[in-house]
């Protein structure tokens, strides 16, 4: 038996550190997931420069050739 | 002046040290499940997907903008939820909780809610989520709960969005179908709450709440009860004949109408003899069957959905 008995008041302050950890946790974790699933899936952020860019629609981009400067 | 007891509790504010649970019961969990519930219909029953995380950040944030909305009411509301039996163990009146406390949660998440819902969503529900909010704090609790015996009619409202809430996080708009499912929640709410009146009056008349049965008497109470699910039916016999509606939600919606009708036809024959001689049988069955009648509903618009998107249903 410990030689002080835990009170209670320590026992509510620790399961509300803990709630809000877990809950702290759970929302960075869920802002990070909904930011992965935007950027891959909800909008069209295709990247549109280097090989094999596309563009939103999910068509290939012809590269164009480059205009000369006349000067 | 402020002394801690042996028992960890402040003497003086009366506030003793919040554990997790206490902000928990703060956002009122048992409205926060129906909440989610007819939400998730909204949701389901709406004729387009949206990505598994986004849907989940939805129903998650209505939730807790419904919870924040709760806790505003608590803190709103402490000084006669103290007067009341069923709601004097909430956590502010139980001193768990100061009431600033509370406010500023409620806020806090209120806020959060509003903005989580956007960024997952669209605007149109977000501004719907706080308007939800803004009507049950400050239209319904500040305003007329407190004076007119009219305050389930109109506050019912603040219950009524959240289907209308989860419908426009999926289309970004609002059709018939959501309107629909909001007004079968509002024309529910007065019969379900002055059925609870009934059986709780001493609770209302202490607190100098203007419930209907405190300003206007029982014997109108109960004509309104049967008064107003009458007028419920059509309202939810409509949406079977909407794409969200069909066969099954029809069957639902007839049997469970009659049994409404039925039991607000019983309330209404009734006197305060024969309720107090049977301690409120048939105004207490009458009130669980109101829930059972929103769940089956919203459970037949979930079956519906379903059944649309394996090619059956609709009228």
């Amino acid at each position: 038996m410990a030689l002080r008995a835990e009170h209670e008041i320590y026992r509510r302050r620790f399961s509300r550190n803990l709630g809000v950890g877990v809950v702290l946790g759970a929302f960075v974790l869920l802002s990070f997931l909904l930011t992965v699933e935007k950027v891959t899936h909800g909008d069209p952020m295709h990247a549109i420069q280097g090989k094999g860019a596309v563009n939103p629609d999910g068509t290939p981009i012809v590269p164009q050739p480059l205009v000369k400067d006349s000067n | 002046m402020t002394d801690i007891r042996s028992s960890g509790e402040m003497v003086g504010q009366g506030i003793a040290e919040p554990g997790f649970s206490d902000f928990v019961q703060l956002l009122k969990p048992r409205v926060m499940s129906l909440v989610v519930f007819t939400a998730l219909a909204g949701m389901i029953a709406a004729p387009v997907h949206l990505p598994p995380v986004a849907f989940f950040t939805a129903i998650l944030f209505i939730a807790l903008g419904a919870g924040a909305s709760g806790a505003l009411n608590m803190w709103w509301d402490a000084d006669i939820d103290a007067l009341m039996k069923r709601t004097a163990r909430r956590p502010i009146p139980a001193g768990m909780i100061a009431p600033g406390e509370a406010l500023g949660f409620g806020m806090a998440l209120s806020v959060g809610s509003v903005i989580m819902l956007w960024l997952a969503t669209n605007w149109v529900a977000a501004a719907l989520l706080a308007f939800t909010i803004f009507f049950y704090v400050v239209v319904y609790s500040m305003g007329l709960k407190r004076l007119t015996p009219q305050n389930i009619v109109i506050g019912g409202a603040a219950g009524a969005f959240p289907p209308m809430v989860g419908w426009a996080a999926m289309t970004g708009s609002v059709s018939l179908e959501a309107f629909l499912m909001f007004a079968l929640i509002f024309m529910w709410t007065p019969p379900h709450f002055w059925a609870l009146a009934l059986f709780m009056k001493e609770d209302y008349s202490n607190a100098g709440v203007p419930m209907l049965t405190v300003t206007h008497g029982r014997k109108s109470t109960r004509r309104h009860i049967l008064v107003y699910t009458v007028l419920m039916v059509p309202v939810s016999l409509a949406l079977a004949f909407t794409p969200v509606g069909g066969p099954v939600y029809l069957t639902a919606a007839v049997v469970m109408n009659a049994g409404f009708v039925w039991g607000a036809w019983r309330i209404v024959m009734r006197d305060e003899g024969m309720a107090e001689a049977d301690r409120y049988k048939v105004e207490k069955k009458v009130f669980s069957f109101s829930l059972l009648y929103l769940f089956v509903l919203f459970g037949a618009i979930l079956v519906e959905a379903g059944l649309h998107s394996f090619g059956y249903g609709a009228l």
